[in-house]
């Protein structure tokens, strides 16, 4: 077998025109596609319990209210809304994968609001719970969770804003403003002003009008206490609301990885796939194939030789543009045993799968066509998010996934470039099997492969 | 009685199907050292399953094929140049030689390469031969196990006359040395001219096998 491989090592070698497709189309694809994969779009499933009673959730801001219920609408206008009974349903939705995150409002945070814009005190605290078995599923709904509150947010702050203006107005030019329960009537610092300013003029030195006195002494104590209330309100309206954000499930990929993980396995599919599938048909071709069967190598041997050197190419190349982005990308090199491993397998299943397609495709160019006509749905079907398409269609592009080596070989190498849990065992496991059912699945078609 | 030696190879009652078509009927067959025997017959009459049959790339629906003892004692060459068009001609020779697991490959390789006269083109890659000297090297392959006997599928059909020359001296030197050769043919004179036996196919059935004057000939 070392002979066909040299050989083969030989002509690959000696088709630079071949060996630079190989090379420069699947980096570009697999750069592309990695890269390209930040913010999918679609309405997550979001599990969200909410303890502010219907009718409730108001906020008062001197003589404006807002209702949290309007901005309750926008967010889950963004959002597929699971309703949950309390915050342990609603994290059970997501563990249980009914929903990719789950959004914990407390009972009593409109008082929090409240408290937060009128004394400057607390911190309300809204929780979201992510699924973190799908980084990109994960990103998906953070997205959507996060969008919406940035815009509470601001609708908030815009409204205090408002309010604020409106009372250093008040103070500034007098009027009656709403204060602990109680109606103040404001002279304003320029209706003081000149109350001093005449009381000074007329007053004799030695006397002077004492409740004229005790109305700008009153004056000042409530601006001073109005200032006391625009000053909090002010440093709060940035961010009135607080998300605490957390992740349950074993994986915790971060997304650049994922990304990094998506390049990786589709150069290694793309190369593995033509490589294997190309250079099989090629011995049929070059009408060698029946004179190496014909007991100088077996059937057998011939599909491992094509496997090996498809694998090793597949997996050199995609070890060195890895090796090239971690310069860029925080990658997990201790993990680097299991990165060999899970891109060594993942490239054996695609190569059988190569062998396969090239002992029923038959013809060199059909069986790169057809290479290229499996590896991008392959690819895309596997990197659909599964909460983003409807069950029947989820159910579908399982099956498929189940049948290809794209889903598994992705699982092992994102889990391979970051820390955190393993839980790969399943996925190389699968490799495994789909490397011999597609081996056996070739071995089956040479049998007419020699046919013209 | 045939008092020559025991049969090199030997053919009983072959017969092949490709699925419904009987593409060979009951062929019985022999091939001694030293003799050249041409297959002749229409398209279709069952000449490269025949071929195919007694090298062993085919496996007989029914009948049989004793072949003499030794790993590679029958050689084939194709129709096609089977031959790795992006190798250099000793590259060829060299991967064969070894996949024969010749002991010195090398040897093996420059011997043939001096047989087949193509020793100045040893370096040049199959794809820049012409039609003549690429079917030179491929029956150079054949011959790397030095087999007993070595079948040629149509070994002249593509080539032009000269060529067609210099390919016929090499095989009847080839026979001249004691290869037992088969080789088919669509040409008539080739057959008449060289064979010292043919075997002539006609749907499949062996119509006539013995020396070409026996045959009459409509060329």
């Amino acid at each position: 077998m070392r002979w066909l491989l040299a050989k083969d090592l030989r002509l690959l070698r000696r088709s630079p025109l071949l060996l630079g497709t190989l090379v420069i189309y699947p980096l570009t694809i697999a750069l592309l596609i990695g890269f390209a994969v930040s913010s999918p779009p679609g309405k997550p499933a979001v599990a969200v319990y909410s303890g502010v009673r219907a009718g409730q959730g108001k906020i008062a801001f001197g003589s404006q209210r807002i209702s949290l219920a309007g901005y309750a609408d926008q967010l889950f206008s963004s959002i597929d809304r699971i309703p949950a009974s309390s915050p342990r349903q609603a994290v059970a939705d997501v563990r249980d994968g009914r929903a990719l995150a789950a959004l914990i409002i407390p009972a009593g945070i409109d008082h929090q609001i409240q408290q937060l814009i009128t004394n400057g005190l607390g911190n309300p605290t809204v929780q979201v719970v992510l699924s973190s078995r799908n980084p990109l599923e994960r990103q998906l709904a953070h997205d959507a969770i996060q969008t919406r509150v940035d815009a509470v947010q601001y609708a908030v702050s815009r409204e205090l804003l408002k309010t604020v203006a409106a009372d250093l107005r008040k103070l500034l030019d007098g009027g009656t403003v709403s204060f602990l329960g109680r109606s103040i009537h404001l002279l304003g610092l320029r209706g003081s002003e000149a109350i001093v300013r005449r009381t000074i003029a007329s007053l004799p030195r030695v006397s002077s009008q004492r409740p004229a006195l005790k109305q700008v002494i009153s004056f000042a104590q409530v601006a001073i206490a109005g200032l006391a209330i625009a000053g909090p309100g002010i440093g709060g309206v940035t961010a009135p609301l607080t998300v605490r954000q957390s992740a349950i499930d074993a994986s915790t990929t971060p997304t650049v990885n994922y990304a990094v993980a998506i390049a990786a396995v589709v150069l290694l599919m793309f190369v593995a796939l033509l490589v294997a599938a190309g250079m099989l048909a090629l011995e049929r071709a070059e009408h060698a194939y029946e004179r190496l069967v014909r007991g100088l190598v077996s059937r057998e041997a011939l599909l491992a030789e094509k496997v090996v050197l498809a694998a090793a190419c597949a997996l050199v190349m995609t070890l060195a543009v890895v090796a090239a982005i971690a310069i860029f990308v925080s990658l997990d090199w201790g993990r680097f045993e299991l990165w060999v491993l899970a891109l060594a397998l993942g490239a054996a299943a695609f190569a059988a799968l190569g062998v396969a397609v090239g002992a029923i495709a038959r013809d060199v160019s059909v069986a790169s066509l057809l290479a290229f006509l499996i590896s991008l749905p392959v690819a895309f079907i596997a990197l659909v998010p599964a909460q983003a398409v409807s069950s029947g269609v989820r159910t579908a592009l399982a099956v498929i996934s189940f049948l290809f080596p794209f889903r598994p070989a992705l699982t092992a190498t994102a889990a391979a470039f970051s820390p955190g849990p393993l839980g790969v065992g399943g996925a190389l496991l699968h490799l495994v099997a789909l490397t011999a059912a597609y081996l056996l699945l070739a071995r089956v078609a040479l049998t007419r492969f020699a046919e013209r | 009685m045939d008092d020559r030696p025991a049969a090199a190879l030997s053919a009983q009652g072959l017969t092949h199907r490709f699925g419904a078509r009987m593409a060979l009927e009951d062929v019985s067959f022999d091939v001694h050292a030293g003799e050249l025997v041409a297959v002749i017959g229409p398209n279709g009459a069952g000449k490269t399953t025949l071929l195919s049959l007694l090298a062993g790339v085919l496996s007989p629906s029914g009948g049989s094929v004793r072949r003499p003892a030794g790993r590679r004692s029958v050689g084939w060459v194709p129709q096609q140049p089977a031959l790795y068009s992006r190798l250099t001609v000793t590259e060829n020779l060299e991967l064969f030689a070894r996949l024969e697991r010749r002991p010195d490959p090398r040897r093996s390789a420059a011997a043939m390469l001096e047989q087949a006269g193509l020793a100045e083109r040893a370096d040049e890659l199959v794809s820049r031969l012409s039609g003549g000297n690429q079917q030179r090297v491929n029956i150079a392959i054949g011959l790397l196990g030095e087999p007993a006997v070595l079948l040629l599928d149509e070994p002249s059909s593509s080539l032009d006359p000269r060529q067609r020359e210099r390919l016929w001296e090499f095989i009847v030197a080839l026979a001249g040395r004691g290869t037992g050769v088969v080789y088919s043919t669509h040409d008539l004179l080739e057959a008449r001219r060289h064979a010292d036996r043919v075997a002539a196919l006609d749907a499949g059935r062996l119509v006539y096998s013995g020396p070409p004057a026996g045959m009459e000939w409509e060329l």
